[in-house]
Order: C-alpha cells, then structure tokens, then sequence
C-alpha cells in the first residue's frame, strides 16, 4: 500500500455524553468525539481504553463495534453487553467522564454497486454491529430485510432502529421457538421465493453464520460476516487476533483486526 | 536544539527510540509518521513457513500482558518481496529479526536476508515460546556463543544479539554475544510466564505459557542493562517496559544507547510520539545537549561492587 495514502486511525479523548441501560445487561454508550475520527465505515470498530474500576484493571483495550454515528453532531455511539471486567468498568462511566478510544479500526461492510436487495440478519449485540449498515444502506435507497433474533421479545435490540430503516423488520425469540436453525431456514427460502436477495449480512452467531454457508452456497449468493477474536493492538502489528478462513483449499490464518473484522462467509469457519 | 542522535555501531540513529520486533508493523504509519522513529524493526521470521500458536494468545494480568503468538512466518521470500520493500521507502535504518532452531539454521537465515536495505539484523535467541518448554539459546553463554560465532561467520552485516531475562548468567551470555562478535545487544526479550482462569481451570494461553512484557518487566530488564553495560563495549538497546520518557531517560542512565518500545504501543499507539517530545524536553530543562552524554550516567560510585554485579538466583 502506498504509504501516503493511509487511511488515518485516531487516539482521541472524548467526553461521555450518556451511558444508560437498555436493558438487564446491555447498555448504550454516547460519546463526543473530535470528527476527524468519524470517516467510519459501518462494520469498523473502536479500541476502547477500559477506566480502572474498583481497584480491577483492563491493561488491554476492548474492541467494540461503531453502533451509530454522525460526523455532524459529533457523536460515536456503542452498545455493549456487561461481559467481563473491562465493560463492567465502561459501564460505570459517567456523563462528562472523558474516555479514550482509538480508530476506526479494520474494514467494514462492502455494499456493491449492484446490491438492490439486501438481508441483515443477527443475534443480540450482533445487531449492534449491523446497525450503521442499516443506516448506510437505507440512505442508499436499498431495499433492507433486517431479521432480528433473541432470547426473548424483552431481549430484542435496536428493533426500533431498524424499524425506521426498514418495513420489514421480522424478530425471532427462543422463548416462541421461532429463532430455530430449521425456522429461520424456512422464513430465508420463504423471503428468497417472494423477493431477490442479493447480499446477505450476520454478526457473531455460530448457528447462523453455518445456516448462511448453506443458504449463500446453494443459492450462490454472497454474505459478509463481522468476526470477534481477542485483541492487543487491534491494528495489525501483533498477531494475536487470528482466526482460520477457507480459501479455495488452503487454510489461512487471517488477523481479524486488520484483515477484518468483516469477511466473506464463504470463507468464514464456524467454531 | 537537543541533539537526540546515538550511534548502534556504524548505525546513526536520528533519536534512540525505535519499536519493538513482534509489536510493530507499517500498520502504524496509520497512526503516525513512522519516519520519525530512531528505526523499524520488523518482526521475527524463520526460514520454515510457521503458523503460530494455539488461540488465545494473549492475557493481561495487572499492566502486564502475557503473549504466546509464537513466530508465524511466511519465511525468507515473503520477507523480501513483500515486508523489506515497504521499509526501503523511509529514510530509516531497518532492522530485520531472525529466529532459527540452530546455529547453522541462524546463519542460513542471516546470509540470506544479507541484502540492501536490511541495515542490521537482530537475533532473536531469547524467544520463549520456539522451543520445548521455552528454552532459548540466550539461557547460556555456551549456545549464544555459537550462534553468534557462525551468524558472524557469515555476514558482514551488524548482528544485535537480543538477550533474555529468563537466565541465571546474563553477565556471562552478555561477554559471549560480545566475544563471539555481536555490534550491540537488546536488552530484552519477554520473561517467561503463565496464568489460570479460576472459573474454568484452564491455563489463559492456548499455548500454556507465554512472555510477559509492560511495566512490570521494566526493572528487571533495567537490572540486566545496568550489569551488561559493566561488562561489555558494545551499545545495549533496552527494552522491556518502557512506557514514558521518564522510561527512557532512566534506561539511558543504566547504560543503553537506545531503547525499543513495545507493548505500551498496544495501549497508546501514539506513545513514541509522546516519548520523544518527553526526552526532548528533558533534555532541554535539564541542560543536557547531547543525549549520547547521559549513557551509563548512572551514579552508583557509593555502592560496592559485590552488589552492582551480583546475580539473583533463578
Ligand atoms: C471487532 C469487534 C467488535 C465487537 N463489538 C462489540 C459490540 O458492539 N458490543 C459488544 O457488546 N461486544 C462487542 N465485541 C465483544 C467485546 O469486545 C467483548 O465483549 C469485550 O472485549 C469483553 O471484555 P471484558 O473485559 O468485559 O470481558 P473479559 O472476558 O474479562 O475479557 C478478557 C479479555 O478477553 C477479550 N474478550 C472477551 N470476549 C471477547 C470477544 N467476544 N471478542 C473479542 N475479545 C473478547 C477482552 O477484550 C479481554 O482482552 C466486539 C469484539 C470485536 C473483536
Ligand atoms: C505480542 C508480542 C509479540 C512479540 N514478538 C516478538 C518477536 O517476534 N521477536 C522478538 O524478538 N520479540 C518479540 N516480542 C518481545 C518484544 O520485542 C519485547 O522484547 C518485549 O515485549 C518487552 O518489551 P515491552 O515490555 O516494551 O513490550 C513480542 C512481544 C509481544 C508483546
Ligand atoms: S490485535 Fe494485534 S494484530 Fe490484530
């Protein structure tokens, strides 16, 4: 790559504007950010720079994936769910707390020329991460398919979002049965026989991304898929974020910072 | 005007900092201009196409973190075609890190890699994770000694021998680097180290162990300079847990001509940026022109000898 031609990563300072719950373990996090680190692609992500909570610290930063954005206002918004120390120490963040994060990070989503119709399809906070893709593609003008799947109905995310991006917002929960692998496969043929579907988008679950291999492989269509691996850098220097893909028949160990974290499904491996 | 050149040998370097091998890559001229830094030191490869090891590879413990990426290569042809024309674009010297599972597998590489552009190359006997049970030929003066003999056997090029923590004679490996014709050591690599998860038994590294680096590893590293600079003529370049100019300037003092930065990188990727306008400023509030003229400054003209160069007991 030519050096000057970089794409610019940013370590910037910015004040919290609100970080509430959203629900038992999920929270929404605003920021205020400088705009010079808001050419964001959706599908990139952050590195966030944990507060030290209660005496526990996070040495290393967490990587969190933009959930929406506007380099107008200003303002890098994230919804994360409480996992482990570091996000517990991000959720006591308060408003006015400054809190630094670097980016955007990796590559993001790809929406061809000639993609009409597209389907986003995603589990809990794997949404998050679809979320700016449902904005980007609404602004675009392509018809958007958004199935959101969860453990129950109080589970559901950004369904809101997305309803405001697109009329046909399907959701799918454990609690009716309805989110099963053999359900969503029948509500995916159902969708394909009314419509064309030419790209299909998922996030994070193991069962959908082995249902989308089948689905985009039988029907030769073409998905992306954002991965998660454990990070230091997140921008390509240590190798530590590696995941194994399928190309042709070679297995290739890809960073997912840097190479990713948005890949073709056709050479996503499930684990 | 501070002048912050120091001299590896014949190399000039612009200013003593420089990053890390295994935590630096282009990547970070994302972030800034790369061009600024003392010099690049690539990552270390291995004639052998490798893989790495197992995930996870990293954990954090404290402000420290442990890594057992191992040495993924795409061997020597890769490292030319691909890694070595990148850095010929930069006004700054490179450095190229070697890693091999003998001496003569270390001199195969060296020879190899002898090319334009490559301004030195680092050997990395220290590595901790390439070996069973990470033994690493930095653990004895014996087997540094001949790797270092046949790399110098065989290249013209500066050899900088990277030396480990994880020895009991770091005094007498740092004399054989020196005897059998290394041009500076790298003062060091990783210290070797595990870690369990409570919940769930398992060791946190796919890979059981792993090296630890971040500040914790500082003083120790700091240690180790300050006995090689007793011993040896040839410049030390300190590394190990430096994350601020005051770092720097206190690893300058202990006898290094130059340092290199690794893992605060990962947590501030602007952070030899910072250190550099750091020791500028020290320099100029504290009257030093030079900053060549604060190696091994160190005052310790009141402590006995039997102290300075005594060896712990590992
Ligand atoms: C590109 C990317 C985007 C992400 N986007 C989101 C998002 O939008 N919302 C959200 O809730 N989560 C997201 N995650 C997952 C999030 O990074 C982890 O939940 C978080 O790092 C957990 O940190 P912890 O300290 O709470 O957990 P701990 O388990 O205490 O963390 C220990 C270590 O493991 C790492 N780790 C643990 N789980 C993950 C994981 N799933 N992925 C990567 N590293 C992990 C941590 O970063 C830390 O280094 C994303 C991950 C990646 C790689
Ligand atoms: C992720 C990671 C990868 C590393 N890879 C290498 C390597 O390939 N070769 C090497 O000589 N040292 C390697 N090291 C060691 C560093 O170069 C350095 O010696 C060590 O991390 C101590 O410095 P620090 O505390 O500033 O990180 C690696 C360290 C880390 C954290
Ligand atoms: S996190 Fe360092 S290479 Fe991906």
């Amino acid at each position: 790559m030519d050096n000057k031609s970089r794409i610019k990563i940013y370590e910037v300072d910015t004040e919290v504007i609100s970080n509430n719950y959203i629900s038992n373990d999920y929270k929404h996090l605003v920021l205020r950010a400088p705009s010079r680190a808001l050419d964001i692609v959706p599908g990139q992500f952050f590195h966030l720079q944990c507060p030290t909570f209660e005496g526990s610290i996070s040495f290393l930063r967490r990587p969190m994936s933009v959930y929406q954005f506007s380099k107008k206002e200003k303002q890098i918004e994230f919804l994360y769910k409480l996992h482990g120390k570091g996000t517990r120490a991000i959720s006591n963040l308060k408003k006015n707390n400054i809190f630094n994060i670097v980016g955007p990070l990796g590559k993001g989503f790809v929406i061809e020329e000639n993609y009409k119709n597209i389907v986003l399809i995603a589990r809990g906070v794997g949404l998050a991460t679809l979320a700016p893709l449902g904005n980007l593609a609404f602004e675009k003008g392509i018809n958007l398919t958004v199935i959101c799947s969860a453990r129950s109905k109080e589970h559901l995310m950004s369904i809101d979002l997305f309803n405001s991006l697109s009329n046909k917002v399907i959701t799918v929960t454990d609690n009716d049965g309805s989110s099963s692998m053999f359900n969503l496969e029948l509500l995916i043929n159902n969708l394909m026989s009314s419509q064309s579907v030419d790209a299909f988008f998922t996030c994070g679950s193991n069962r959908i991304l082995k249902l989308l291999k089948k689905v985009c492989g039988l029907n030769n269509i073409p998905g992306q898929i954002a991965l998660e691996q454990q990070m230091a850098c997140g921008i390509g220097m240590c190798f530590c974020c590696v995941r194994p893909f399928e190309i042709g028949d070679k297995i290739i160990q890809k960073r997912v910072c840097n190479e990713g974290p948005v890949f073709r499904i056709s050479e996503a491996l499930p684990w | 005007m501070v002048d912050l050149k120091t001299n590896i040998g014949d190399i000039i370097l612009k200013n003593p900092i420089m990053p890390a091998s295994g935590t630096f890559s282009e990547d970070l001229a994302s972030v800034f201009d790369i061009d600024l830094l003392g010099a690049h030191v690539a990552k270390t490869i291995t004639a052998e196409i490798r893989s790495g090891n197992a995930t996870p590879r990293v954990s954090e413990s404290g402000y420290n973190m442990l890594n057992s990426i191992g040495i993924p290569s795409k061997g020597i042809e890769d490292f030319k075609k691909n890694i070595l024309p990148i850095y010929k674009e930069y006004n700054t010297p490179f450095i190229a890190s070697v890693s091999a599972p003998s001496a003569d597998g270390f001199a195969y590489i060296c020879d190899k890699i002898s090319v334009p552009g490559v301004d030195a190359i680092e050997i990395n006997i220290s590595c901790p994770n390439i070996e069973d049970d990470g033994k690493a030929f930095a653990m004895r003066p014996n087997s540094t000694f001949k790797v270092i003999e046949k790399v110098r056997s065989i290249t013209n090029i500066p050899i900088w021998a990277k030396l480990t923590p994880n020895t009991g004679e770091t005094i007498e490996v740092a004399k054989a680097a020196q005897d059998a014709g290394a041009n500076a050591l790298v003062v060091a690599n990783t210290i070797l180290a595990m870690q369990i998860d409570i919940k769930t038994y398992k060791p946190s590294l796919g890979n059981i162990m792993g090296g630890l680096s971040g500040p914790g590893l500082k003083p120790i590293v700091l240690r180790m300079v300050y006995q090689c600079s007793k011993v040896v003529d040839i410049p030390i370049i300190g590394c190990g847990g430096i994350s601020n100019f005051e770092d720097v300037i206190e690893f300058i003092l202990a006898g290094s001509s130059a340092v290199q930065v690794g893992t605060a990188t990962f947590i501030n990727p602007n952070v030899m940026l910072s250190i550099l306008s750091g020791i500028k400023d020290y320099c100029e509030e504290n009257k030093v022109s030079k900053i060549s003229d604060l190696i091994g400054l160190v005052d310790d003209k009141n402590t006995p000898d039997t102290v300075a160069l005594m060896e712990i007991d590992i």
